[in-house]
């Protein structure tokens, strides 16, 4: 019963992705496209989490903690960039 | 290893499903939704909400599977919790600067636009610091 739990949440976020991928290319403003870019990655942080619980190994974690830290650091420094045209000041 | 149980099994299945239901609705509103102060709230409830889940489900996986009490997932989620809303809030302001800077009114969705601020104030994002306020903590 996991394993299709764990394949139906892998399609999900599979087409999720493709979705957030559809208005990252298409979004008529910067901010959509930072959105779209923020959610990819909190999409690939539940995806890395997933192919822990599928090949039952606790060693992917760090990998995600690490992209939640660096995603959220990118998307603010792009929207600092889009409010002051400079990261650091 | 501990033998799962059904009840286990069960709780593990269903908090992934819901977990990758809710990350697609979240996506699915960042598609679908027409403006951009409406494909905020996707994204940043939907989306979050469906990481949790999938969080809670992988820790109750590795706790009934392997019988090791992981603190990892627990350690992302706050963090996500933590920082999704600081995210939006940005995304938000930069809006509503280029929408100020571009002097083009938003065409505005099915939910209309935003009210005004009471009593001809300004959004608090326009507004000068007040006086005695620093403007930035780097600065005292």
């Amino acid at each position: 019963m996991i394993g299709y739990a764990v394949t139906f949440a892998f399609a999900c976020l599979a087409l999720a992705l493709g979705l957030n991928l559809w208005r990252l290319l298409k979004g008529p403003e910067v901010g959509d496209r930072v959105l779209a870019l923020d959610t990819m990655v909190i999409n690939s942080i539940a995806i890395i989490v997933l192919i822990g619980v599928a090949t039952t190994n606790n060693t992917y974690f760090e990998a995600a903690l690490l992209l939640a830290m660096v995603g959220f650091v990118g998307t603010v420094a792009y929207c600092k960039f889009m409010l002051r045209g400079d990261i650091i000041e | 290893m501990i033998d799962l149980g059904i009840l286990g099994e069960i709780a593990i299945a269903a908090m992934l499903v819901l977990g990758g239901g809710f990350a697609l609705v979240g996506s699915w509103g960042l598609v679908r939704l027409p403006s951009l102060m409406e494909r905020l709230h996707g994204p940043t409830k939907a989306t979050t909400l469906g990481l949790g889940g999938i969080l809670i489900g992988s820790m109750l996986f590795f706790q009934l599977e392997q019988g090791t009490w992981t603190v990892h997932e627990l350690l992302i989620s706050l963090f996500l919790f933590i920082t999704a809303p600081i995210a939006a809030n940005l995304v938000a302001k930069v809006h509503i600067h280029a929408l100020r800077a571009r002097h083009t009114p938003t065409v505005p969705g099915p939910a209309g636009a935003p009210p005004p601020p009471p009593s001809g104030a300004d959004w608090a994002t326009h507004e000068a610091p007040h006086p005695g306020t620093p403007a930035s903590t780097s600065e005292n």
